[in-house]
């Protein structure tokens, strides 16, 4: 550098305190960086090249015995005919109902609970946060065994439905899915032939309806009590950053409510959701601590997980490259449907069918619309 | 800008509620009753599964199947809680938590408060590199992680073994984040008095700029502790043997019944809540810390 061959006295001290800086940088950063190194960056590598062999658990994966199968193992999992296929199939049919469910009910519930706890006026605001959020504090195995217990077949739930005269179900040991249920009370057990017929990944199209089993449908309520918690906490920061004025403006346009939540609170709070939905994805497609804990991917499979499979598969069956090729299709799921609601959600100003309703009489040039919305996004800016 | 509209605020915001409680309208107290009703609702329901579980741990394995509603035992017995203490693998589960959390904790705090100064304030090439990684690493999901982590603590032959278990836990990306934000916020000058005076990095760091962040410190021990106590899947992956079980996977073997025969709930509830108690000490003690800083955590 040209700083170290300057002559002058100050340039050189400046380049000692510089170099100084430079080695002190390194060093405090190196215990950290060696450690996601040795324990984050070489295991995905690691297990990268796994996933693309043969290896069955004894001696290194990179001694001379092992070898480099290619895409036998994503295969086996993604077009084998065999039990691999159908289990992973399973598996995915499970955690998608899981994600499809969760994620939308969390993400509201915890909305709802940051916008009652929000209001000024509310006495006892600590109480009710504290109430919410304890159960985001304790850990997932002391949850599940208490939930174990509250969805026994004698369980609280089952007593408190008993009270309503509803015959509660042996929850954690009911395989059946619940739209298949719900379309059993109009006498419909069996799908038509298009969807029994067909499969996918070994897992018919009228199994894929199936809905999650009564079993996970627990586990579903469980993520909700114990993540809708956290979520509220991102929402009331969000909703405590939020100007009174534009309320205030809304409220002389004469909008009730109702109206003021949906078109200005709530467009307002995007960043937040995006965060929480974000956050909500990538941690359901991830369900693990619950199952081990819990009902260990039964009853008939209905709960197995990918990340479960992967898990089994490896540690169980000392099939290494199954679960390993498991692992990181999982995490293209994962990757792939983080963009695609980046995408969904990306910032856009204002809609052009919104704009219509703003302006009447204006052309809808698509130049003029976005002239209009690069003044309405400016304005969102100032507030 | 806002600056110096701020002190207009507050003139406003104090008057609208000075003339609602003067006299509230008749629809608002009904609207505001409704919305408190709502509320005591679900809390209760967020409540009462906990209660309902200290309760049974204090109930007979006969009652906790006849009566899983009520939250007063009608024989109370702490039979669960003398079989856990006095005859089981319970006491060692605790005693590795501890351990664990000890050490991860401490670990944490010192290497995560390294790392974020060295990116908040000490210019060195490379160093937007290091952060850059920092994110890609931690966007990596866990799950992913579980195979992987086993492989490598395998080559490294920490199997099976404290080090296996604890050194992996001890660097934590959105530590680092927490405290290089913090770090930034204390102007530069507090340094550079110190390094006229001729004081080393290290010793500026250590003396005189973590002093003075005790309450970014405090954040990430909490942090830590409740991620470290909570942990499940690393020590499934990184241990074995019984004695070096810790209480999430001790209290997972319970549930799924590998240690007992029927469903013996008193007992596994006992287990849960005793697991319980140290995070919940913790919550409560820095309930306002944690309700607070929690958005700060996990920011966007």
């Amino acid at each position: 550098m040209s700083v170290t061959s300057g002559s002058k006295a100050t340039t050189s001290r400046r380049a000692a305190i510089a170099g100084r800086e430079g080695v002190a940088g390194w060093l405090f950063t190196l215990p950290i960086i060696v450690i996601l190194g040795l324990f984050l960056v070489v295991p995905v590598g690691m297990a990268l090249w796994v996933s693309f062999s043969d290896w069955s658990g004894r001696g290194s994966p990179f001694s001379g015995d092992v070898s480099f199968i290619g895409f036998n193992n994503y295969q086996d999992l993604l077009g084998g005919g065999g039990l691999a296929e159908r289990d992973f199939g399973i598996s995915l049919r499970n955690n998608a109902w899981y994600v499809l469910l969760v994620v939308p009910l969390q993400t509201a519930v915890s909305l709802f609970l940051a916008v009652m706890v929000n209001r000024a006026i509310l006495r006892g605001r600590g109480f009710f946060r504290t109430a919410f959020y304890f159960p985001s504090v304790t850990s997932s195995v002391a949850i599940t065994v208490l939930w174990l217990f509250l969805f026994g077949a004698t369980g609280a739930v089952n007593k408190l439905l008993s009270y309503l005269g509803v015959n509660g179900p042996n929850w954690f040991a009911d395989p059946s899915g619940i739209v298949h249920n719900f379309l059993a009370l109009f006498g419909v057990t069996s799908g038509p032939a298009v969807l029994t017929d067909n499969t996918a990944l070994g897992v018919s199209y009228w199994d894929w309806l199936s809905g999650p089993s009564v079993a996970m449908t627990a586990f579903i309520l469980m993520a909700i009590f114990t993540t809708s918690g956290t979520f509220m906490l991102l929402f009331i920061a969000a909703l405590q950053n939020l100007s009174g004025e534009t309320q205030e403006a809304a409220m002389m346009d004469g909008a009730n409510g109702w109206q003021r939540f949906w078109r200005v609170t709530l467009p307002q709070l995007r960043p937040v959701l995006f965060t929480v939905l974000t956050l909500g994805l990538i941690g359901t497609w991830q369900v693990f601590d619950q199952i081990y804990t819990g009902t260990q991917g039964g009853p008939g499979k209905t709960t197995v997980t990918p990340a479960y499979l992967s898990y089994t598969s490896a540690f169980s069956n000392q099939e290494w490259g199954k679960g390993s090729a498991i692992a990181f299709m999982l995490f293209v799921i994962i990757v792939v449907l983080t963009l695609v609601q980046r995408w969904v959600l990306r910032e856009r100003g204002v809609s052009r069918r919104r704009m219509r309703a703003y302006l009447p009489a204006a052309s809808e040039t698509n130049s003029s619309a976005a002239a209009v919305a690069a003044v309405a996004e400016k304005k969102d800016e100032v507030r | 800008m806002s600056a110096a509209v701020a002190p207009s605020i507050p003139a406003v915001a104090q008057k609208a509620p000075r003339r609602r409680r003067s006299g509230p309208g008749r629809k608002e107290l009904i609207a505001r009753s409704v919305v408190f009703a709502i509320l005591i609702a679900i809390a209760v329901v967020y409540i009462f599964p906990f209660l309902i579980n200290v309760a049974t741990s204090f109930k007979t394995d006969a009652e906790a199947a006849a009566n899983p509603l009520s939250l007063v035992p009608q024989t109370f017995t702490t039979a669960a809680y003398e079989r856990l203490f006095l005859s089981s693998d319970f006491p060692v589960w605790f005693k590795n938590s501890v351990v664990v959390t000890l050490f991860v904790t401490a670990g944490r705090v010192f290497f995560d408060s390294l790392a974020g100064y060295a990116l908040a304030r000490l210019r060195f090439r490379g160093r937007n590199l290091v952060f850059l990684g920092l994110i890609a690493v931690m966007s990596v999901p866990g799950v992913v992680l579980l195979i992987p982590k086993f492989l490598v603590i395998n080559q490294l032959g920490m199997y099976d073994s404290y080090s296996g278990m604890i050194i992996p836990l001890l660097a934590d990306a959105a530590g680092v984040f927490i405290m290089k934000s913090f770090f930034e916020s204390i102007p530069p000058s507090v340094e550079e008095q110190a390094k006229i005076d001729g004081a080393g990095v290290f010793r500026t760091f250590w003396s005189i700029v973590l002093p003075m962040a005790r309450p970014a410190l405090i954040t990430i021990i909490i942090l830590s502790f409740q991620g470290s106590w909570n942990e499940l899947t690393h020590f499934i992956v990184s241990t074995q043997s019984p004695a070096l079980t810790t209480l999430t996977k001790g209290v997972a073997s319970l549930a799924s019944g590998q240690l007992s025969q029927g469903s013996q709930y008193p007992l596994k509830l006992a287990a849960a809540a005793v697991m319980t108690i140290p995070v919940a000490i913790v919550f409560f003690i820095f309930q306002k810390r944690i309700l607070n800083a929690s958005d700060g955590a996990v920011k966007e």
